[in-house]
């Protein structure tokens, strides 16, 4: 009686059983995002073209923005809190504390600095006129609505007249390209909200090119397929930035850990997507200690090549254009103001642990030139609790430094022959000093190259799911993507193992094996003795 | 004279090689996620190695419990008893044809070596490879397991040292069913459930 009671309930453990594993292959199938019906359509509600005070001739830009704020009388008010206008904002690091940080006084190891340097660089600063320290940032006159809100393609910031555009035809001599006098009528009538092209005509080409910074934030994103981004492809949601970046009284969300080290303002894939949006409950489980990135932008640079370390120590040379080896038939990987580069297309990011916050290294901070100074250190460790493994562009370089005081230099290189400026002289020494008296920092006339290491976030280009990187491209012993990772207390399985423990148990299987095998034999021998 | 003995119900069979068929298929796709060798490739093993897993806790817990209403348990208990002449058999008796120190009968299936090596396994390495398994795959669920484990890493080389323990005894296993009165006297025991033995 109870035995037959025992086989049904053990019946029943096998139904359980069965059932379980046909639902390992019911798990397969991954659940569906429709991202059209996410966007969001904007539908204008006004034609700037039908009023009469966009018809009036502009003689500068300024008149245009006046007369933008005759309507949107409150508009500057948000627009020049925002980092876009002041080009720095209030950070709180642990060991600095609360400080005014940005690009109007930060260090990196691109162009390094716009001191000494801001009519090239203010080229994307969202205003007119930004050509010093003594610029006013109360005139809202000096707003520049049209680069973000022109929608009719045409215009266009000169790249060295401090955030002007051309009053004349004018060739930019570093890439030949014809710069044409805005036509304010036609632009201030094409207003509406900020495509892709209006936030990529500066965030595309930070570092002097096309992708040369960021790796994930290039001009091929402008017209794109699914597969190299499925936000953006025109085949798919075709969003916008603002759409993830959302915008408040022109404060716009999103920030980077290079200039900004709050961890404030960020967006996140999870402000629109459940983290938990996997069917299979194993990939769920990886969210709390992986970012979404890590798994769903396999690669970036996916189109055009992306800068990976630059070289300022080789500038000054004067070498055959045959001698120049170009990346890809391509990229030049020697320019004589700039230095050596090195170029990726179609990089797999290195990867970090990191919990929102970052150090960094600001000019007057004193730096040990024996290692490379890693210019944003990314804090975050397995153990923290807090922090995720997130993909990133290690771009390293080398660059000037004052090899007496210990920090780095702000060179001047852009400017007229005169003013120091490198890119006109080719002479580190003047352009140190020019370069730092401009900021207002102490040089004591002797300088050196020193390494350097920054850390990029790779947040764009994601993939559609089916791309994503899978299971054994990290959890493998050798060669995979997280190779590198180290944290204390991290075990990621498949990837490591106790090689000691490995060694005894391996040896033990390998013993036992032969060991039973060798009482084996001795049996045979001994049985066909006794015969 | 030889006489046909039921030594194993039909429940003990199945429990057998259905356990069977669940540690050697979990030490196989095991030390694939080990990263020892590549078989199923890491997802389709993790995946198996989860229900497979999970299946063998359950069917630990109904064994427990079978043991326990069937009374069953006390055929593991071990002692010292024996110990030594069942050694020494294995050591040299073995070899020289004599006889199995130990009388096997319905009620003491176990050898006094088998009691420790059985009570070592099902008492103490099964079900510690069981906790740890589970540890293992809802680390990072607090909420479910009830503590919150701080790192993956000791759990990862404890199972990982259980698992070499429990394959080591599978091995030595496999061949001590080699030591009937024929070669495959006590497979066929498991398998039909009778075994022969000398009537006294």
């Amino acid at each position: 009686m109870l035995h037959k009671m025992l086989h049904q309930i053990f019946a029943v453990f096998i139904i359980v059983v069965m059932a379980a594993f046909s639902n390992v292959i019911a798990q397969d199938k991954i659940s569906n995002y429709d991202l059209n019906s996410l966007v969001h359509k904007h539908v204008p509600m006004v034609d700037h073209s039908q009023f009469d005070v966009l018809k009036k001739d502009f003689k500068t830009p300024q008149e245009v923005t006046e007369t933008c704020l005759s309507c949107h009388n409150k508009a500057h008010e948000g627009l020049m809190k925002t980092s876009h206008w002041l080009w720095t904002e209030t950070n709180t690091q642990s060991k600095r504390g609360e400080h005014k940080y940005g690009k109007y006084n930060s260090v990196n190891n691109f162009c390094i600095s716009i001191q000494g340097n801001w009519a090239r660089c203010t080229s994307c600063h969202a205003g007119y006129g930004y050509e010093n320290n003594e610029f006013d940032f109360t005139n809202k006159s000096n707003i520049d609505c049209l680069v973000c809100h022109d929608q009719s393609g045409t215009y266009k910031k000169f790249p060295t007249k401090a955030g002007y555009p051309v009053t004349e035809e004018t060739v930019f001599p570093e890439n030949n390209v014809k710069f044409l006098p805005p036509d304010y009528n036609k632009i201030a009538q094409s207003v509406g909200i900020p495509k892709r092209q209006n936030c990529g005509a500066c965030h595309y080409s930070g570092g002097g090119g096309n992708n040369v910074k960021h790796g994930d934030l290039e001009k091929a994103l402008n017209k794109t397929t699914k597969k190299v981004d499925v936000h953006m492809g025109i085949d798919g949601a075709n969003m916008r930035c603002a759409e993830c970046h959302t915008t408040e009284n022109h404060n716009i969300t999103g920030q980077l850990y290079i200039v900004a080290t709050d961890n404030e303002d960020r967006v996140s894939c999870t402000d629109c997507h459940e983290p938990n949006i996997h069917n299979n409950p194993i990939l769920n489980r990886h969210t709390e200690t992986i970012a979404c990135q890590t798994c769903h932008i396999p690669e970036y640079a996916k189109v055009n090549p992306t800068k990976m370390s630059w070289d300022w120590s080789k500038a000054g040379e004067n070498r055959k254009p045959s001698e120049i080896e170009k990346f890809h038939g391509k990229e030049p990987t020697y320019n004589k103001k700039k230095g050596e580069f090195t170029f990726g297309l179609n990089v797999k990011p290195d990867y970090v642990f990191f919990n929102g916050t970052a150090e960094q290294v600001h000019f007057g901070d004193k730096i040990d030139p024996t290692k490379p100074v890693v210019m944003n250190q990314l804090n975050g460790s397995y153990l923290d609790g807090k922090s995720k493994i997130i993909p990133v562009k290690v771009f390293t370089g080398k660059q000037i430094y004052d090899s007496e005081l210990n920090t780095f230099i702000a060179p001047k290189l852009f400017g007229q022959p005169g003013t120091g400026a490198y890119w006109a002289e080719f002479d580190w020494g003047k352009a140190s000093e020019s370069g730092m008296k401009a900021a207002g920092l102490p040089y004591s006339g002797k300088y050196g190259f020193v390494s350097t290491v920054a850390y990029w976030r790779i947040n764009h280009m994601v993939s559609p799911k089916d791309a994503a990187v899978s299971c054994n491209e990290c959890h493998v012993p050798e060669g995979g993507r997280l190779a590198k990772l180290e944290s204390e207390g991290l075990y990621i399985p498949g990837r490591d193992r106790n090689a000691t423990l490995d060694s005894i148990g391996y040896f033990l299987l390998i013993a036992t094996f032969f060991g039973v095998l060798g009482h084996g034999l001795l049996r045979i021998v001994f049985a066909s003795k006794r015969k | 004279m030889k006489q046909k003995v039921l030594f194993y119900t039909r429940f003990e069979r199945l429990w057998h090689w259905l356990q069977a068929f669940l540690i050697l298929s979990l030490a196989v796709i095991g030390f694939e996620i080990h990263g020892t060798y590549s078989i199923f490739g890491f997802s389709t093993a993790v995946e198996y190695h989860n229900y497979l897993g999970l299946s063998l806790i359950g069917l630990y817990i109904f064994w427990i419990f079978w043991l326990m209403i069937t009374g069953q348990w006390r055929q593991y208990v071990p002692g010292m008893k024996g110990v030594y002449e069942q050694t020494m058999y294995y050591i040299s008796g073995i070899f020289k044809g004599a006889p199995h120190p130990t009388e096997k009968t319905p009620e003491s299936k176990l050898n006094p070596m088998q009691k420790v090596a059985y009570f070592v396994l099902v008492a103490i390495l099964i079900p510690l490879q069981l906790v740890l398994g589970a540890l293992y795959l809802f680390y990072n669920e607090p909420e479910f397991l009830g503590i919150q484990l701080e790192s993956l890493q000791p759990v990862a080389i404890l199972h990982t040292l259980v698992a070499f323990l429990i394959s080591t005894f599978v091995i030595a296993h496999i061949y001590l069913t080699t030591t009937g009165h024929t070669l495959t006297a006590y497979i066929k025991g498991m398998v039909t459930g009778y075994e022969e033995v000398d009537h006294k």
